[in-house]
């Protein structure tokens, strides 16, 4: 196997509250391959968006901070570098799009103003080059008439085509690993379907990794090769998607995938759910942090937490679900 | 058949653009644009579509949260399209809603037990006490415990608050409740215990629901009867099952095969529409899905196509596609 291209290792990231400081993610470790998508799982509040905004420096300081760990790319520390370092990463090296098109982009520029801006940094472009690009870039993924939108604001573009202009800005210096964070959850299912597809089509074009961060399932299991499932700052479990989706082995991931509604011909009167709700991360629980809502959990769960193996499919769990 | 709890004929909602010197009516939002349908007394009605498309606006036309613009709603076979107020009051009793954001819906100032008495206050039901007990038990209702009654909404999770604004659609005891996606900010394990309880409830006090989502999967587990919108029109309509197994209308197809499936491998002919959902301002002429349309024809482009009945008296199915002539 090729050489980890993203290799993070017992990463901590902590925050200041009024109440206290709270580890929102808590010795995550995961490698990410050149050229392959892996998705990273879980609810609100699981750690997953700030475990990759931590991996570009984004943590908000204060009150947030990498309190351990490493995150090694391309023989550097992220998780150490400096400022100045981390600015020449984000967008060539390591690029980055969120879940809200319109809040990212800024609505007193024009789409074209705001790709020269990356084009011109990172490539040294001159204007009527960075231009040119622009529109290149625009029509690669997949917006009608190109020349005419790089003139217009984010305000006259629908959330699809906004989001796709977030696509082409990411990738408009050619980056070796894009992190998309809920890329899609702000668009209706069939534009959905159009910028996953572009997501796909694109990672080919362009030979690049995707960390792909969604709570929904249907979308992992659609365009990633493998996935992490987080579950209130840990990595519950990781595998391969056929792996993940056939036999889950960690309770809360079987859990979670029996309680999505499926359209199916025989209806359930009821949806197998996971009782209880996720504790609190001011006052977390000795042992396993699932172990209160788990119906396999044994007395070891309560007192000790459970280790994520090596291996790339391995779970967390002291009595993971039978084969 | 028993008789309809709610009939809807035609409804229309348009929302004035204004603008100019004199603030004219410079166009028309056509957000609801002549929909018909019937609910059962204790069935539920799915309204599915994408953002824009109406669904949410027609929700609120029936309840009268907006004044409908022209067409009727019938609801227990009395015409409650102008009534005033006061008339509405009784009618209010039995229809009620649940909204999708439960920190928007709640007012944070209010405790639960204030939140929950208010209904009760406002239809003047019973005394002090038996006012007080109602409450408690609406709590029971939605799986909440008593310890609740003094707390704020800001101190509950997403799913607790969802619980609230349903035991206050409770409170009167309705027998039909507009619910506007009511578990789409939700989680998935909090979704699946909330759709759990409107399923018991249901069946328990044979409520009638019209369930508002952009979720195919989560309209076809709760829904009998399922309207499938676009540009303020249902462009098809028929029971749960039908509408999976059989989908008629291009845009019902699209938007099914468009779905993210939980099941790695399982590969379909997904057809993927280009563009996007044209601005119900400016809505296309003829069929508004024709520009989207990959089976479009050319009287597609001119010609709104009407309603055709493509099922049985038993089991109706209504496709607005000129496909099926």
């Amino acid at each position: 196997m090729a050489e980890p291209l993203l290799r993070v290792r017992d990463l901590a990231i902590e925050f200041d509250t009024q109440y206290g400081t709270v580890r929102a993610v808590d010795g995550v470790s995961f490698d990410i391959y050149p050229e392959e998508t892996v998705g990273l799982v879980g609810e609100s509040g699981c750690g997953k968006t700030v475990t990759g905004l931590s991996l570009l420096g984004l943590i908000p300081k204060p009150p947030g901070r990498i309190a351990a760990g490493s995150i090694e790319f391309g023989g550097r520390d992220l998780a150490t570098a400096s400022e100045e370092e981390l600015r020449t990463i984000r967008g060539s090296e390591i690029s980055m799009i969120f879940q809200e098109p319109m809040t990212a982009l800024n609505p007193v520029f024009t789409i074209g103003n705001q790709m020269a801006d990356v084009l011109a940094r990172h490539k040294g472009l001159t204007d009527s080059q960075a231009r040119t690009e622009a529109i290149e870039m625009l029509g690669r993924v997949g917006i009608p008439s190109p020349a005419r939108r790089v003139d217009e604001y984010p305000h006259q573009l629908s959330g699809g085509q906004r989001q796709r202009v977030m696509i082409a800005m990411a990738l408009s210096c050619n980056p070796k690993l894009l992190i998309a964070d809920e890329p899609t959850t702000a668009l209706d299912v069939t534009t959905q379907a159009q910028v996953l597809e572009q997501i796909n089509k694109l990672q080919e074009e362009f030979r690049m990794a995707v960390i792909l961060i969604t709570h929904d399932l249907g979308v992992v299991a659609e365009t990633c090769q493998r996935a992490l499932v987080m579950y209130c700052g840990k990595v519950a479990e990781q595998a391969p998607i056929e792996e993940l989706f056939a036999q889950p082995r960690h309770p809360y991931t079987a859990g979670l995938l029996s309680s999505i509604p499926r359209i199916r011909e025989d209806r359930p009167e009821h949806l197998p759910i996971i009782a209880g709700r996720v504790p609190d991360l001011l006052h977390l629980p000795a042992g396993c942090r699932f172990a209160a809502r788990c119906e396999r959990a044994l007395d070891r769960c309560q007192t000790e937490q459970p280790e994520l193996g090596e291996k790339t499919a391995s779970a967390a769990c002291f009595n993971p679900v039978p084969v | 058949m028993s008789s309809p709890l709610l009939q809807v004929e035609e409804l229309r909602k348009y929302f004035p653009i204004r603008g100019g010197l004199l603030r004219g009516v410079k166009a028309q939002v056509k957000a609801v644009d002549g929909v018909s349908l019937v609910l059962q007394p204790g069935q539920t009605y799915g309204l599915v579509g994408e953002s824009g498309c109406g669904k949410s606006t027609l929700g609120r036309s029936i309840i009268r949260l907006y004044e409908p613009t022209a067409g009727k709603v019938m609801l227990d076979g009395a015409d409650i399209t102008h009534l005033s107020r006061n008339e509405m009051l009784p009618y209010r009793e039995r229809m009620q809603m649940i909204f999708q954001d439960p920190y928007a819906s709640l007012s944070p100032r209010r405790t639960v037990s204030q939140t929950l008495r208010e209904p009760l206050d406002i239809h003047n039901k019973g005394d002090r006490d038996t006012r007080d007990k109602r409450v408690r038990e609406l709590l029971d209702v939605v799986g909440m415990s008593q310890r609740a009654l003094n707390r704020y909404p800001h101190e509950f999770s997403g799913g607790q608050r969802q619980r609230i604004g349903i035991a206050r659609a409770l409170a009167l005891n309705p027998r039909l409740i507009i619910a506007d996606e009511p578990v789409s900010a939700l989680d998935v394990s909090v979704q699946s215990q909330v759709l759990n309880l409107v399923a018991d409830l249901q069946r328990e006090h044979g409520i009638a629901f019209l369930f508002i989502a952009h979720d195919l999967a989560v309209i076809q587990h709760v829904s009998d009867r399922i309207g499938v919108m676009y540009l303020g029109k249902i462009v098809e309509a028929t029971d749960s099952q039908t509408l999976y197994a059989h989908p008629k209308h291009p845009y019902t197809r699209a938007l099914l095969s468009a779905i993210p499936l939980p099941e790695p491998g399982r590969k379909r002919s997904r057809i993927v529409l280009g563009g996007d959902v044209p601005s119900p301002a400016n809505p296309p002429g003829g069929c508004p899905f024709h520009p989207r349309c990959p089976d479009a024809m050319d009287r597609c482009r001119t010609e709104i196509p009407a309603p055709r009945e493509l099922g049985t008296p038993a089991a109706p199915h209504e496709v607005s596609c000129h496909l099926y002539d």
